[in-house]
C-alpha cells in the first residue's frame, strides 16, 4: 500500500484526488527543503513525511540538512529566541561565525540548490543560503515556523537582508508575519495522523501507559502536554485543577513535559509547579524523554479533557494533537489556539484558572458534551490541520509561483 | 497550461459543464487595524481581493453550522471592538446586493462612518485584538469531469468537494458578468426548460451557511426541481 493510500483511509479519496490534480503541473519538478536538523523538532517531523509524499505525487523532492558546530547552534538558538521577542543580544563574533558556517554549507549544497525548481529554506539557520547561490534557477521560499511578530530588532535587522531576497515567505499566522518586500503566504502547521504521536493505539496500550504512571483509568483525567514554561501556565493549570476538585474530588491531573535540565528557567518553573502541586498524589508531573511520542499519544487518549492553558502561544500543535484524539480542549484565548478551539463546539477558550476550572466542571458534569465536542474536534482537525492540507497549500503556492502568481490562476 | 488572469471563464455552455475545483492560499498584506478609524482608513485603499476574502472567505474556514457573524468585519466588530451594534449592521451587508466589490467597499465604509458619527469614542477605542487584512490567491484546476445534461448533477453534487462548491456557487458570482452562479448560468442555455430549477437555485442564500450545508441545499434543489424526462 502506498503512503497516499494510507492517508486516503484517513482523509478520504477526494482529498488525495485533489492533491494529485494539483501535482499535475508540478510533475518532475525538483524541490529541495533545507533545514538544520534531521531528527527532533516540529520541522523535521513535518519534513519526514512531506518529502516522501511529494515524491509519491511525482515531484523530485529532496531534503538537505545544514551542519554546524556548537557555537553555530548557540547562535541560531539565540536567533530563534530573539525572533520570538526575547531581547537576546548576539555577539558580532557569533554572527560572523554564523555566516562562515553557512558559506561552508553552501559549498556542499550549491550543486543541489542551484538547479532546483523550488527551494524551501526553513527558519533562520540556513537563511543566507540564497545569497550564497548566485546562479540559482528556481523559486526560493523562506518558511518561518516561528512567531516573528515582535522580534528583537537588532537580530531581525541582521537577518532581514538575507530574507528579503527571497521570492516569497511563509508564516503560520497573519500576526506572525514581518513586513517584507515580497508576498507573505499564510500556511498553518499540521500534524501527521500516521506518526507515533498521533496514530491510533489500541486500548490495551493506553491502559498500560496509565498503569505505568499510576493513573486510575476509572477516574476522570485532565492532561496538559507542554514544556515547563511560564507561557504555558502550568501553575495556573494546577490552580484550576484544585478548584475543580472541590466539585470532582476524584479528578486526576497529568502535566507532561520534557526534561528541563538544559533550561535553567524550565527547571525554575518545574520547581514552582512542584511547590504548587504540594505532593498531591493525583497530580502527576511527568518528565518524558523527547522521543516519548507513543507515551504522549496514550496519555492524550487516556484523558477526558485536554488542557492547553497557555497565556501566549504560537500555533499550539498540542491542541491539534488532543483534538485529533477526539478530546475536547480547554485552551488559553491566545494565538493559534483561537483557530482551533471553538466555544461550545470543540472546547472552551479561557483566560484564567477560574475559567479553566469552570469549564472542567461543565464538561465533567455532561459526559455527552465531552463526546460531542471531542467528535467535532477530531473532524475539525481532519479537515483543516492534517499534513495533507499542509501539502495542498505548499503545492498551491508552488503552482502559483510557477505560473506567475496573481490573484487567480486557472489550470487547464 | 495555465492562465494567470481569467476573469471570465464560464463552463463550456450548452456543450458540457466542466467540473472544476479550487484551492485558496492566504497572503498577508501587512496592514492591520487596532481601532475602527484605522479599519476605515485601510478599507478605503485595500485591494478588492482583500475585501472579497474578508466577506466570503469565512466559508472556507473552520467553523460550525451556526456562525455568529458571517464576515470578518462583523466578527471583528463583535470580538475585537466589542461593539454589537456595528457587528449587527456589518453582518447585514449582503455582498450579493452589490454589483461589484467597489460598491461593496463603499457600503461597508458607509456603515462604519455612520457608526463613528454615532459614537465618537469608537475613533480611539483600542480593539482587544487587531484586524489583520489578508488577501488570497485562488488556483483553479480542472477535475476532467464533464456533465452533458443537468440531470447528471442530481447524483454528482452530493459528491463534489466543498471547494468545488465554492468555485461554482460563490466564486462564479464575481467571475461571471451576470453575477450568477455557474449552475444557473449553464441552465440558461436550455431556455425555459430548467427555469424553475434555476429560480430555486438562485434563491439559496449562500451567505449564512457553511459550504457543506450549501451542498446539501443544492442537492435537494436539483433532486426536487430538475426535470427527469429529457426533451
Amino acid at each position: 500500500m502506498s503512503i497516499l493510500d494510507h492517508y486516503a483511509q484517513i482523509v478520504g479519496d477526494d482529498v488525495i484526488d485533489q492533491l494529485q490534480q494539483l501535482a499535475q503541473p508540478l510533475q518532475g519538478k525538483s524541490v529541495v527543503h533545507v533545514n538544520s536538523t534531521k531528527i527532533g523538532g516540529g520541522v523535521a517531523e513535518i519534513l519526514t513525511k512531506l518529502v516522501p509524499l511529494m515524491r509519491e505525487l511525482g515531484l523530485e523532492s529532496h531534503w538537505q540538512v545544514i551542519t554546524g558546530d556548537e557555537p553555530f547552534f548557540q547562535c541560531t538558538k539565540a536567533m530563534h529566541n530573539a525572533l520570538q521577542g526575547n531581547p537576546v543580544p548576539i555577539s558580532q563574533e557569533l554572527l560572523t561565525h554564523y555566516e562562515e558556517i553557512n558559506r561552508d554549507n553552501a559549498e556542499r549544497l550549491r550543486s543541489h540548490l542551484t538547479d532546483a525548481d523550488f527551494v524551501f529554506i526553513h527558519d533562520p539557520q540556513p537563511a543566507p543560503q540564497l545569497s550564497l547561490c548566485p546562479n540559482r534557477q528556481g523559486h526560493w521560499i523562506w518558511r518561518c515556523h516561528i512567531d516573528a511578530s515582535h522580534p528583537y530588532r537588532p537580530v531581525w535587522k541582521f537577518l532581514r537582508p538575507f530574507i528579503e531576497l527571497y521570492e516569497a515567505s511563509i508564516f503560520s499566522l497573519p500576526t506572525f508575519a514581518q513586513a517584507l518586500p515580497h508576498p507573505e503566504y499564510i500556511i498553518s502547521p499540521s500534524i501527521d495522523p500516521l506518526s507515533e504521536k498521533n496514530c491510533s493505539l489500541d486500548n490495551d496500550e493506553v491502559q498500560q501507559v496509565l498503569q505505568e504512571f499510576h493513573i486510575d483509568p476509572d477516574r476522570p483525567l485532565v492532561v496538559q502536554v507542554s514544556r515547563f514554561d511560564r507561557f504555558k501556565d502550568p501553575v495556573g493549570v494546577i490552580r484550576a485543577y484544585k478548584m475543580a476538585t472541590k466539585f470532582h474530588p476524584d479528578l486526576q491531573l497529568v502535566l507532561a513535559g520534557g526534561s528541563a535540565t538544559d533550561d535553567p528557567e524550565g527547571a525554575l518553573v518545574l520547581q514552582e509547579v512542584k511547590t504548587e502541586a504540594n505532593h498531591d498524589p493525583d497530580i502527576h508531573i511527568l518528565m518524558l524523554p523527547p522521543d516519548a511520542h507513543r507515551t504522549i499519544n496514550a496519555l492524550q487518549r487516556g484523558a477526558d479533557i485536554v488542557l492547553q492553558k497557555s497565556t501566549r502561544e504560537g500555533f499550539g500543535l498540542t491542541v491539534t494533537e488532543g483534538m485529533w484524539k477526539g478530546k475536547p480542549v480547554i485552551g488559553g484565548d491566545t494565538g493559534g489556539i483561537r483557530l482551533q478551539v471553538v466555544n461550545y463546539h470543540t472546547g472552551f477558550l479561557v483566560n484564567t484558572p477560574e475559567g479553566a476550572a469552570l469549564r472542567i466542571r461543565y464538561l465533567l458534569n455532561q459526559p455527552d458534551k465531552i463526546a460531542e465536542f471531542g467528535h467535532q474536534a477530531r473532524e475539525l482537525v481532519r479537515e483543516n490541520f492534517l499534513l495533507t492540507r499542509h501539502l495542498r497549500e505548499y503545492m498551491t503556492l508552488m503552482v502559483s509561483l510557477l505560473y506567475g502568481g496573481g490573484d487567480r490562476l486557472e489550470l487547464s | 497550461m495555465a492562465n494567470a488572469v481569467a476573469p471570465f471563464c464560464p463552463p463550456v455552455a450548452a456543450d458540457a459543464f466542466a467540473i472544476k475545483d479550487c484551492a485558496l492560499l492566504t497572503i498577508a498584506t501587512g496592514k492591520k487595524a487596532t481601532t475602527l478609524k484605522e479599519l476605515q482608513t485601510h478599507l478605503t485603499t485595500i485591494d478588492t481581493d482583500s475585501i472579497y476574502l474578508h466577506v466570503w472567505g469565512s466559508l472556507l474556514e473552520p467553523h460550525f453550522d451556526v456562525r455568529e457573524y458571517n464576515n470578518h468585519f462583523a466578527s471583528w466588530a463583535r470580538r475585537g471592538l466589542h461593539d454589537d451594534t456595528l457587528a449587527e449592521r456589518l453582518a447585514m451587508v449582503d455582498p450579493n446586493d452589490y454589483g461589484d466589490l467597489e460598491a461593496l467597499r463603499q457600503e461597508l465604509l458607509e456603515v462604519i462612518a455612520e457608526r463613528l458619527d454615532e459614537q465618537e469614542y469608537l475613533r480611539w477605542v483600542l480593539a482587544t485584538e487587531p484586524f489583520e487584512f489578508i488577501r488570497s490567491t485562488i488556483v483553479v484546476f480542472d477535475t476532467a469531469k464533464r456533465i452533458q445534461q443537468p440531470e447528471e448533477l442530481i447524483t454528482l453534487i452530493p459528491h463534489l468537494s466543498t471547494s468545488s462548491i465554492f468555485y461554482h456557487f460563490i466564486d462564479a458570482r464575481r467571475r461571471l458578468p451576470t453575477s450568477q452562479d455557474d449552475f444557473c448560468f449553464w441552465l440558461a442555455c436550455w431556455g425555459d426548460r430548467y427555469a424553475e430549477l434555476a429560480q430555486h437555485l438562485a434563491a439559496i442564500d449562500p451567505y449564512f451557511n457553511s459550504l457543506t450545508t450549501i451542498r446539501q441545499q443544492l442537492a435537494k434543489t436539483f433532486e426536487r426541481y430538475c426535470p427527469r424526462e429529457r426533451p
